[in-house]
């Protein structure tokens, strides 16, 4: 029986099994993306891509993607600094909520925003009474990606505010640093690779976000049509082409960023 | 100073997060009692809930099983050269950085009916796209880097000493594995198990591009949502998402739990 158990053949098959799912799961598809988006030559890559519709969409994308992220940095900081340095009470239970938006499907989350926001809400009809529209508009994407991103900046400073040692600090106060110049010599720096990383994290999630998206946003091209809803409709128009090379925009801007959050890792864990 | 500080971030989270769910719950209820059973009780509501039931579990085994063996290989193997696990690790946080959306269109170029290899499944009465096994390969992407990224920083943390130590004295690999390696991963695993669940419960865009959402079909909780609101059905949207929301609590109650004793071991 052991024998049975230990022939080399099993180790073997299970490896290759393992790897192959791997590779045709994750590898294999997004392979045949860039493919697919090359089927029909460059010309026709070009093409797609310099449809204006198309391009705007991804420049809109990365525009509200930027606006939000920016947003995100800042309460995310100062959430992160709270809930590390300050003890009070339902402190505990806010601390486990910052994972919400992890845990709810997008498109409750998008659902959320139009009953909160949306025509008939009194915020939706005070605002259209001032004069600005919010759902079916920028703000509402706006929103939409503050919401899904929430937690990304949030849990990248924790960890390191965590790991921050009191006697820096209490060694710049007695070295007669004041309490501003504590804070932005010493203890921003040491938050600073977790607001970059945690920052960049949350802007390629805004780059990718659908669900919540696509039920606030009015899809008007160039104003409220973003990548990923611009996607969806070209799958649904039996675009395939189309759909790839905006795809391949997007995909390849995602991965830089990714790519730079490894560098940026990787140097902070050589610091 | 202190005091404006606690009171933002207790601005935000009401504003962000406390306001927006109260608001599905009394959505839910608008039309009393009745008005949410009938919302859940319609037999599209149930199907869909069915749908994505069968997803979650389909979806948790398999990368749940795949996850906890490509971490261990990417930590502990001896059979692939550094280089190439660095490779294969970068390659595991892609789906991080591909849209749902992206997702679901990479399945239907790769196996939709007009591709080779869906064409193949199509000629012997096999349908993968706008059918059960398309749709649970979208969420398997999706899904795939968040048992991994559980497992392999306490596989890392925990180090190959004890291992080699029962190896040494005559465990087989099974043995070492049940005896050392499990009880100090387990609670990563169970993390990693509810993270899997909660993704594959919320998923949404690749699974709308992939099924198709056709209604009593291929149509999940989330997709239904979608689909009642873009019919205005706003009120019955608001029980589905409820139920939705219901579980996320839950099991975001779970990961603080098994947080906890991840922390202890």
């Amino acid at each position: 029986m052991t024998s049975l158990i230990r022939h080399k053949g099993w180790t073997w098959g299970f490896r290759s099994t393992v790897l192959l799912y791997f590779l045709a799961l994750i590898v294999l598809p997004i392979f045949g993306v860039y493919v697919q988006s090359l089927s029909a030559g460059w010309e026709a890559l070009i093409e797609s891509v310099a449809d204006p519709i198309a391009w705007k969409a991804v420049l809109l994308t990365v525009k509200l993607g930027l606006i939000s992220t920016f947003i995100n940095v800042l309460i995310g900081t100062m959430i992160a600094w709270v809930l590390i340095r300050y003890k009070f009470p339902g402190r505990t239970l806010l601390n486990s909520l910052v994972d919400l938006p992890f845990a709810l499907p997008t498109a409750v989350g998008g659902l959320m925003i139009l009953l909160l926001l949306g025509p008939g809400s009194w915020i939706g009809e005070a605002a259209e009474r001032l004069g600005f529209q919010i759902v079916f508009h920028q703000p509402a994407i706006v929103i939409a990606m503050i919401f899904v991103t929430f937690p990304f900046v949030i849990r990248a400073v924790q960890p390191l505010l965590e790991e921050l040692d009191p006697l820096e600090e209490e060694a710049a106060y007695t070295m007669g640093a004041s309490r501003r110049r504590t804070f932005f010599k010493v203890v921003l720096p040491s938050m600073l690779p977790g607001i970059i990383s945690g920052g960049m994290l949350a802007f390629s999630r805004a780059l990718a976000e659908f669900g919540a998206v696509v039920l606030v946003a009015g899809n008007i091209p160039g104003r409220t049509l973003i990548a990923s809803v611009f996607i969806f409709g070209e799958v649904e128009s039996d675009n395939p082409v189309g759909a790839a090379a905006v795809s391949v925009m997007l995909l390849t801007l995602s991965f830089a960023i990714l790519w730079v959050i490894n560098l940026v890792q990787q140097r902070g864990r050589r610091a | 100073m202190r005091r404006l500080w606690i009171g933002l971030t207790y601005a935000v989270f009401t504003i962000l997060l406390i306001i927006p769910l109260s608001r599905i719950a009394v959505g839910a209820f608008e039309h009393g009692l009745d008005g949410f059973a009938t919302a859940l009780l319609r037999p599209e509501a149930l199907h869909a809930l069915m749908m994505t039931g069968l997803i979650v579990i389909v979806v948790t085994f398999l990368n749940g099983l795949f996850g906890i063996m490509m971490a261990l290989y990417l930590v502990r193997a001896t059979w692939l050269s550094r280089k190439l696990k660095g490779v294969l690790n970068s390659i595991v946080d892609l789906p991080y950085a591909v849209s749902p959306v992206i997702g679901g269109l990479m399945i239907v170029l790769l196996l939709g009916p007009d591709s080779i290899i869906g064409g193949f499944f199509e000629g012997i009465g096999f349908k993968v796209v706008y059918a059960f096994p398309g749709m649970v390969i979208a969420t398997l992407f999706v899904t795939f880097p968040l048992m991994v990224r559980e497992v392999m920083p306490v596989l890392q943390e925990i180090g190959e000493d004890q291992e080699q130590a029962a190896a040494t004295l005559g465990a087989y690999g099974w043995t070492t594995f049940a005896k050392v390696t499990w009880p100090s991963i387990r609670w990563a695993v169970v993390y990693g198990i509810v993270l899997t669940v909660a993704r594959s419960l919320g998923e949404f865009g690749a699974v709308l591009v992939v099924s198709g959402n056709i209604m009593n079909h291929t149509q999940t909780a989330t997709t239904l949502v979608y689909q009642d609101v873009e019919n205005f059905n706003v009120a019955a949207a608001n029980g589905v998402a409820l139920v939705l929301a219901a579980f996320s609590v839950g099991l975001l109650l779970v990961m603080e739990w098994a947080k906890k004793r991840k922390g202890v071991h």
